[in-house]
């Protein structure tokens, strides 16, 4: 896979710490929701630092998008939110990954767990499901600190718009239900794990495996099972759905700490 | 090259010749897999080789426990880029796994607990290059690591060094695993910064 260069079109701010870069590639192949590309920086010197990003929509053309989240101390990401600016170029290579990917046209339902800027993948997913006119359902439990981290919070607000209830489930937790007969049929769980929104029933704390067991669709071979995030949370919240009767082969984990493993 | 990523200059490069191009240094110890971590049991636990003809040999975890136990001392490097120096590890060396096995065959296909696979040419598991692995550090290996025991092939990028382990079966035509066939490369040298398919 070639290095190719990349122009940065445009920018969206997505919180205080995370931005959107639309890319144009020339050429770009197109790739499945989920997948990621590789981002090249080069230095005065010739250095050259890489990383992984997930892309973050699917492709419009030769126009992607991948969603940046500042971690400290970071030699990468801190650059690409707050320095590389509109009109400059980076390489890029990809698409990369044939396993943590969902179509339309081969993926079924889905449970997608999300810890911070693993919504990323989950989002390209997402916006893909809601692009095709499907009826699978769709369950997307997405843990963040607080409502200032949420990253695209005007889409999520939508779809809790769209959603019938805000419904106060028994345990307490406010799950935005999806209307099951129509291809809006996406359920949404939100976990603040510092602050949570005025009003939010739910006490600021880390997604449990209650939660976990309750808001997944009910394992089935028709279901898979899609969690992104750190390490921990990742390792955490498959172990959880395995013991809530998930296969593990069903289960595909996309893992990205601060060191990127 | 010039002209990218403007501004970037970079956090000051760590010197030394025992990083592969593209990596860079930690010192924790990351977790990568495809799916959940699979427990286990000790007491079911069994590693297979299989040669070209079908024939099995194996071995149970006190069998494995008594065969001739070595100390690797090693550098590992991760595709996701990340390399960590001097990891101490304790286990058996393929070559005594191999000893008594007759075969012909160039490649081996590895397989673990959780249906995960990696392919690779049999010599690489030889001369004292590769080792089954259940330590890490003086500790039992952590099942996120790969625990109980795992492949530890520290020259390749570290998805061949497959986690939780079962056997191998040893191949007359090469057989790609799961990285290697959602285009990862087939060998996957660190040194000549051999990640994808066509590198
Ligand atoms: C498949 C995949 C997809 C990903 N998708 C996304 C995505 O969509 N969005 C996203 O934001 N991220 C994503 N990531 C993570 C991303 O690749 C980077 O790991 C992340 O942006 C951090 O990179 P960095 O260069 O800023 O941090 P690094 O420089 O790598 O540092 C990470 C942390 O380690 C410490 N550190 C490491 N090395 C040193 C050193 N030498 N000196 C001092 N401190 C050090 C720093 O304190 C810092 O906190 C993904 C990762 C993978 C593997």
């Amino acid at each position: 896979m070639r290095w190719q260069p990349a122009e940065l079109v445009a920018t969206r701010t997505e919180s205080a710490s995370a931005r959107t870069l639309v890319l144009r590639v020339p050429g770009w192949p197109g790739h499945r929701p989920g997948q990621h590309l590789d981002v090249r920086l080069t230095a005065p010197d010739g250095y050259h630092a890489e990383r992984s990003y997930s892309l973050a929509a699917p492709a419009d053309g030769d126009h992607i998008e991948i969603t940046v989240q500042r971690v400290r101390d970071g030699e990468v990401s801190g650059y690409l939110v707050d320095v590389f600016p509109v009109g400059a170029f980076l390489e890029v290579r990809g698409p990369v990954g044939g396993w943590f990917v969902w179509t339309p046209e081969t993926g079924g339902a889905a449970v997608l767990i999300a810890g911070g800027s693993g919504i990323v993948p989950l989002a390209a997913m997402l916006r893909a499901r809601r692009k095709a006119v499907t009826a699978n359902p769709f369950r997307l439990l997405y843990s963040v600190r607080t409502p200032e981290d949420l990253l695209y919070a005007d889409e999520l607000a939508e779809l809790r718009r769209a959603a019938l209830t805000p419904a106060a489930d028994p345990i307490g937790e406010v799950c935005y239900r999806g209307d099951p007969e129509s291809d809006e049929n996406i359920d949404l769980f939100l976990a603040y794990t510092r602050t949570a929104p005025p009003g939010d029933p739910r006490p600021p704390g880390r997604l449990t495996r209650t939660e976990i067991a309750r808001l997944a669709l009910p394992p089935s071979p028709a279901v898979a099972c899609y969690v992104c995030g750190p390490t921990a949370f990742v390792e955490f919240a498959a172990d959880a759905l395995v013991s809530a009767g998930h296969a593990p082969a069903m289960i595909r984990t996309e893992r990205f700490g601060p060191t990127g493993g | 090259m010039t002209g990218f990523s403007p501004g970037f200059q970079g956090r000051p490069r760590p010197q030394s010749d025992r990083l592969p191009p593209g990596q860079y240094l930690v010192e924790d110890f990351p977790v990568l897999s495809a799916g959940p971590t699979p427990r286990v049991d000790l007491a079911r636990w069994q590693f297979t080789i299989t040669n070209e003809t079908g024939r099995q040999y194996a071995w149970s975890w006190p069998q494995l426990m008594s065969l001739p136990q070595e100390r690797p001392h090693v550098d590992i490097h991760c595709v996701t880029r990340w390399s960590k120096l001097d990891t101490r590890w304790q286990g058996v060396s393929l070559d005594s796994l191999l000893e008594n096995v007759e075969t012909q065959a160039e490649y081996a296909l590895i397989s673990s607990y959780g249906g995960y696979t990696t392919n690779l040419p049999l010599e690489d598991l030889m001369d004292g290059r590769a080792w089954i692995v259940h330590t890490y550090d003086g500790q039992d290996l952590h099942p996120e690591h790969g625990g109980p025991a795992r492949l530890l092939v520290p020259h390749l990028y570290f998805w061949k060094s497959a986690k939780w382990v079962k056997g191998i079966r040893l191949l007359d035509q090469d057989e790609l695993g799961f990285w290697e066939a959602a285009g990862y490369h087939a060998y996957g040298d660190p040194w000549r910064e051999q990640r994808y398919q066509d590198d």
